[in-house]
């Protein structure tokens, strides 16, 4: 039932200064990819991806930003919050060597992935963008399960200096892919999707939600493509024909924004 | 699912014989918090707090949409005459085929059901809409009304088209383990199988009462339950919540399901069930 379970929260973590992972018991298979309606009671209810994936246990992991984020940061263990999902589609890893390019707060839906990868004896190849290096989080739990890391920041403070699109364009050209997944801007999304060779790739869309079970339509993109519902990840033929997929987004009016 | 220009196509691509919009309002507007919809044991309930993205941001989406053939029933709310007037004129210039009027709302102050409510404003604000543009105009009512049939005749005599009863019941839910009213309006509208009772009944007092066409909604998610809304007096149906219970196709599904009953009970053609329960 697309009703919020009400959970309590039994850890969390900061990952960095504004990054924070928040842990509740929430049993279930989960895909990679499928993401969770939370609710922060009397605050908001957003879609988070979620970025621990164990039998009895799930997280998230999100960046303050809003509202929503910020509240969710300041609760404590033992707070409640609601909880619904997962929802949507999640990756589908195929193939025997596969890049993964997480960028910002996209690396949170991106780990798990890769832990499935690796389980299932994919080689992995990780790239993380953020824009400065204080902004990195889960670099170390990627390196432990074996994935091959490299980071992008911004501004050059930590290994490559650049975009993430730019150094996974580097790596394409050098290596032999099967497969490319990514999360994170939409922008580093579609430069990617432009450079990925012909390789097969998915990338995760993040519009405005509110049902997230496929019946208001607000997140809806393309030819009524509902991300929360056939999404959020798509692959690289249905993104051809997303005409606004890295162009523009829309806000709670359903007015667009140009990204 | 009448966001916008492509998913609005979607549903005109499942056999749905006509788009009615999302209502739109004057300025952008962003409705309520979440949550703003939740799933209960019979039905939907939600409180969106009418979010649209204004009537100038609106024009390219039925342009766009216009490219399908689908006839499309631009849906509009104002807070009086004068806005609604203002609204049906645009959407007119636009290229619907025809309007409806949003008197219904269960939980948007200022607009909807307050306005709804009272005959006097029903009446004006649908003779006005009417003198001012020459596609057909249809009012949507709320059940959550002592005087439902007294609202219908108030369209009537505004010169409406049709009535299309009914919007959603006013409702709440509040959860157990916070003590607290679910929604972030608290105040919502209850719509799907729930409320297809309701609906029948307002459909066939309306239709005792009026004779203009009425346009039967709530709580359809079967050929039954639209060939039901028929009986009652209904000479077209809409579907809404039915989307969620039976995928975007339901309206294939239902179509296919009417002709089914059709043949099986010897009708031929639909006027012939239309308001049949009355004899």
């Amino acid at each position: 039932m697309n009703y919020p379970k009400i959970v309590k929260i039994i850890d969390s973590k900061k990952e960095n200064s504004d990054v924070k992972t928040v842990l509740f018991n929430y049993p279930g298979k989960i895909v990679p990819g499928q993401f969770f309606m939370i609710w922060i009671p009397d605050v908001d209810e957003i879609p988070m991806s979620i970025s621990y994936i164990k039998k009895d246990v799930k997280g998230i992991t999100f960046r303050k930003v809003g509202d929503a984020t910020n509240a969710l940061f300041s609760l404590k263990k033992n707070d409640k919050i609601g909880v619904r999902g997962p929802y949507g589609n999640g990756f589908k890893i195929t193939g025997k060597n596969v890049l993964f390019v997480g960028g910002g707060t996209g690396i949170a839906m991106i780990v798990p992935a890769v832990e499935k990868a690796i389980k299932n004896k994919i080689k992995c190849t990780v790239v993380l963008g953020v824009g400065t290096k204080n902004e990195l989080f889960f670099e170390e739990r990627l390196k432990k399960i074996g994935a091959e890391v490299y980071v992008a920041t911004d501004d050059g403070s930590k290994s490559y200096k650049g975009f993430a699109s730019d150094l996974a364009k580097e790596l394409i050209e050098k290596n032999k892919f099967d497969q490319i997944l990514t999360c994170g801007p939409e922008l580093m999304m579609k430069k990617l999707y432009e450079s990925r060779k012909n390789i097969p790739l998915q990338a995760s869309m993040e519009r405005y939600m509110k049902c997230g079970f496929g019946i208001c339509g607000q997140c809806c993109v393309g030819e009524g493509l509902r991300v929360c519902k056939e999404g959020p990840v798509f692959d690289e033929k249905v993104l051809k024909n997303i005409k606004e997929f890295g162009v523009f987004s829309r806000d709670a009016s359903g007015s667009k924004v140009r990204l | 699912m009448d966001e916008n220009a492509g998913s609005m196509k979607r549903i005109a691509d499942c056999g749905a014989g006509a788009i009615i919009t999302k209502s739109i309002g004057l300025k952008p507007r962003e409705g309520y918090p979440n949550p703003t919809i939740v799933e209960l044991e019979c039905g939907l309930l939600n409180a969106m707090g009418l979010p649209n993205p204004g009537i100038e941001n609106f024009g390219d989406e039925i342009k766009k949409l216009k490219q399908s053939k689908t006839p499309i029933i631009g849906s509009i709310f104002g807070a009086d005459a004068t806005e609604f007037v203002k609204l049906a004129k645009e959407m007119k210039n636009y290229g619907v085929d025809a309007l409806e009027l949003n008197m219904s709302c269960p939980h948007a102050k200022g607009y909807g059901l307050e306005i709804g409510s009272d005959p006097k404003l029903v009446n004006e604000i649908t003779s006005k809409v009417k003198n001012a543009i020459k596609i057909p105009v249809f009012v949507k009512i709320s059940p959550n009304l002592m005087n439902i049939v007294e609202i219908a005749k108030a369209a009537e005599k505004g010169n409406a088209d049709a009535v299309v009863a009914i919007n959603t019941v006013k409702a709440m839910k509040i959860d157990l383990d916070l003590k607290m009213p679910v929604l972030s309006n608290k105040m919502g509208g209850y719509s799907g199988k729930a409320i297809k009772p309701i609906g029948i009944r307002c459909v066939y007092e309306i239709f005792k009462n009026v004779k203009i066409p009425i346009i039967g909604v709530g709580g359809i998610t079967n050929g039954e339950d639209a060939i039901e809304y028929m009986m009652a007096g209904a000479s077209a149906v809409q579907i809404g919540s039915g989307v969620y219970y039976r995928e975007i196709d339901i309206f294939k599904k239902i179509c296919k399901e009417i002709e089914e009953w059709m043949r099986n009970n010897n009708y031929k053609k639909l006027s012939e069930i239309i308001g049949v329960a009355h004899k």
